[in-house]
């Protein structure tokens, strides 16, 4: 009732912009649904500073947050582009990444979750409904009333067990045809078994039937499948999808004139125009202009490097100052990204011949189940005098009893629990087997630049300099768009230092920032520009006339945690070491100031790989962190490998688990969790192998009434769940 | 005895219902965001979607 007395100011603010954005929306027909990844929401404030925030845009038509996901969708007309709603959001406070357009249909229809729902909830009725009945058969209802109830059991039983068995039967079929034998075979005999000779039993007016364990066994087999593939969809959806940074399209140049072409159509000798800001598309050699360029994603150099005609550039390199033409000397198979690739391939075959705690288990399970059951049945026929009824009767009880239920909801549960939990601390598990890997490891790996670094510059010297080259190196720094100028900007703006008065300034792409000051020239930028001799650590040289210049230094900004992970990991007990690219004396610093006694520096992709290779033959299991091209070789060379979101495409993909949110300290825990849950894991087996110490016997000499069966069963599958909720 | 002729339908019928309202919820994506969907409550922002057009009016 007091819905429509609600006055319209009390709806949120978004509102007042969606008849406008409804007009816009009228005239372009098409609707951009964007998906963009949140890290840092966690509660019912974040969700309405999100969705206020964003509705407020113009153009943002409806913005709903989805909290479990951590995601945001984004209605909006065509010209709203992700990185504006990226902007709008690191206003707000929250880190946000885009997500692959395409994925929205992916979690829209998640249909395989849906369908394995339904039939869990199929199941679930018919277990309830037949566990009533059963409940006054077990009580004592006898002749035509226990007849009656078997006959309703089956009633529901038989279309329940066809439907919400299918997944079994259906992954059975497909083991069987490839001729292996999967944990599903088992169970999907059991349920046939179970099911046939229970109606045969009613027929016949007998006195035990299965209904109740069959449709039990489904229940609790599909919640084990349901979490399973839950974890699965989550993490794929999410860290697969994370858009990639590859520049898809490259600008090429052909007599002068632009035109916007996919870099699969580039071939040798083209002429690409890279932009400030943009990514090498291609490998080649600079035609024209100069620049400087960010090669940290691919050799770990933190320092920008000069590029002019003549430079030999390599593709994911960043274009820092000026426009480059580039002339293209390898692309597409031939470029040094594919290469790469190649590395990469090499080292994945290490990695798919690990096998789960799971599949070991399987592996030893089920033929063990077939050879039982078989044997009870042999065994009691040869006793009875070739009773069938009773054999086959043995022999179904004993499948029904081993069947792994316990075991199909072991491994999920803990699984499900301990992503639930690391997904909490901005950690995502992207494959199956990490966690139990991750359990495994006793060295870590670091790389420097993106990883332990933010790969963003802070001055150090600051104070060594005068007043008067502060504030003319405040009023250049503000004039130029290069990393090192705009650190030293965002630094002095910090301190409060005003610019002083420096006028004619212009930026010379490659070299730096130049202008007059009080009648001198001033210059800020490269050592050989301004006649400094040039320090072994990154920096930018400030010359006032022809007074000597001064050097503003600086240092790679930690990421945080970074301390705090590295202490960590030593107080777990983990070896830890720094493997980087860049220059000896940058990796020795960060190495000295974060504790790491071995370290690294100026190693190749393949060298990368190698020392990672070299640990694990000498019997070590390696966690890498990395984020760069120059890791990914390393990432999969590793036993289990983690990236930051921000990393690059290439290492995401490499990489088992992705690191949501900036701060690195999570690594530590998702350490102590994996170790944790492994625990459980194999706790979860003793404990369903225990109820079958007990049961099996009790099956095999005919004493395995449908109530111990439907005890047992449900029993041991709850304490397996429960043990799993344990994980802290 | 007689009784159960109309108890056992009645109550597989019930039981019925309470599964097709499951599968209702469940076609309606109300099992997409859980998490969300506990904090929202206590919000007094009208959020379910899709919004209602006629509160610009």
């Amino acid at each position: 009732m007091t819905i429509p007395m609600r006055p319209p100011i009390a709806a949120c603010p978004a509102c007042a912009v969606v008849p406008s954005a409804e007009a816009l929306a009228a005239v372009a027909t098409h609707d951009a649904s964007l998906m963009l990844s949140l890290p840092g929401v966690h509660c019912g404030a974040c969700i309405s500073s999100v969705e206020r925030g964003l509705g407020a845009m113009p153009g943002v038509r409806s913005a709903r947050v989805n909290l479990t996901l951590k995601r945001v969708a984004v209605q909006a007309d065509p010209q709203v582009t992700p990185q504006t709603l990226i902007a709008r959001l690191a206003a707000l406070g929250y880190e946000a990444h885009e997500l692959d357009p395409g994925m929205l249909q992916a979690t829209e229809g998640d249909a395989q979750g849906r369908d394995l729902l339904m039939r869990l909830a199929v199941a679930f009725f018919a277990m309830m409904n037949i566990m009533l009945l059963s409940v006054a058969v077990w009580s004592g209802a006898a002749d035509a009333t226990r007849d009656m109830f078997h006959w309703i059991s089956a009633f529901i039983a038989l279309p329940t067990v066809a439907f919400s068995g299918q997944p079994f039967f259906r992954s059975a079929w497909r083991a069987l045809r490839a001729g292996r034998l999967a944990m599903d075979v088992p169970i999907s005999l059991a349920l046939i078994l179970a099911t046939s000779i229970s109606v045969y039993e009613t027929t016949q007016g007998g006195p035990r039937a299965y209904f109740d364990a069959a449709v039990m066994l489904t229940f609790f087999l599909l919640a084990g499948r349901y979490l399973d593939h839950r974890t699965r969809a989550v993490a794929r959806s999410a860290a697969q999808e994370l858009a990639a940074l590859e520049v898809p399209r490259a600008v090429r140049l052909r007599d002068g004139v632009e035109a916007s072409v996919a870099i699969a159509d580039l071939v040798a000798d083209d002429l690409v125009l890279v932009r400030p800001g943009g990514r090498m598309p291609v490998d080649g050699v600079v035609m024209h202009g100069s620049s400087e360029i960010d090669r940290s994603l691919l050799t770990g150099e933190s320092l920008p490097a000069w590029a002019g005609t003549g430079s030999v550039v390599t593709v994911g390199e960043v274009n820092l100052t000026g426009p480059l033409v580039v002339r293209v000397t390898a692309a597409g198979r031939d470029s040094s990204l594919h290469r790469m690739a190649e590395l990469v391939a090499m080292a994945e075959t290490a990695r798919n011949r690990y096998t789960s705690l799971a599949d070991r288990a399987a592996r030893i399970y089920a033929p063990g189940v077939h050879l039982l059951s078989f044997t009870a049945f042999g065994v009691w026929m040869y006793l009875t005098g070739g009773d069938f009824r009773f054999a086959i009767n043995i022999s179904a009880a004993v499948l029904i009893i081993t069947c792994p239920c316990a075991l199909g909801l072991a491994v999920p549960a803990v699984v499900t629990a301990a992503s639930g939990k690391l997904f909490r601390k901005g950690l995502l598990i992207k494959d199956g087997t990490a966690l139990e890997r991750l359990a495994e490891v006793d060295t870590v790996v670091f790389d420097k630049t993106g990883t332990l670094t933010l790969g963003m510059p802070e001055p150090t010297n600051l104070d060594a300099h005068s007043p008067e080259a502060q504030a003319v190196a405040r009023a250049l720094s503000g004039a130029s768009s290069h990393p090192l100028a705009m650190a030293l900007a965002r630094a002095f703006a910090s301190m409060a230092v005003l610019p002083a008065a420096v006028c004619d300034l212009r930026e010379v792409p490659g070299y730096g920032v130049e202008g007059t000051w009080q009648g001198q020239t001033v210059r800020l930028g490269r050592a050989g520009w301004v006649e400094a001799t040039p320090l072994d650590v990154t920096a930018t040289y400030l010359a006032i006339g022809t007074s000597p210049a001064a050097a503003f230094s600086f240092a790679d900004a930690l990421r945080p945690g970074a301390a705090e992970v590295v202490a960590a990991l030593l107080a777990q007990g983990k070896a830890v070491q720094l493997i980087s690219g860049d220059v000896p004396g940058a990796v020795a610093a960060l190495a000295t100031r974060l504790g790491i006694a071995t370290w690294t520096a100026e190693a190749l992709p393949a060298e990368k790989a190698q020392a990672v290779m070299a640990l694990t033959a000498a019997g070590h299991r390696v966690l890498m962190v990395g984020d760069g091209l120059n890791d990914t070789a390393a990432l999969t060379a590793a036993h289990v490998s983690i990236s930051p979101a921000q990393a690059l495409d290439a290492a995401r993909v490499a990489s088992d688990i992705v690191l949501l949110g900036t701060n690195i300290a999570p690594i530590a825990e998702a350490l102590r969790i994996a170790v944790k849950a492994r625990r459980r894991i194999k706790e979860n087996f003793a404990i369903s192998a225990a109820y079958n110490v007990i049961a099996v016997p009790l099956a095999l000499v005919g004493l395995a009434t449908p109530l111990a069966a439907a005890a047992a069963m449900s029993i041991s599958s709850i304490t397996v769940s429960l043990n799993a909720l344990r994980l802290k | 005895m007689e009784m159960l002729v109309w108890l056992i339908p009645i109550s597989l019928g019930l039981g019925g219902l309470g599964l097709v309202a499951f599968f209702w919820s469940l076609k309606a994506h109300q099992y997409d965001d859980p998490e969300g969907a506990r904090q929202r409550i206590l919000s007094d922002d009208y959020d379910a979607a899709p919004k209602p057009m006629s509160q610009d009016a």
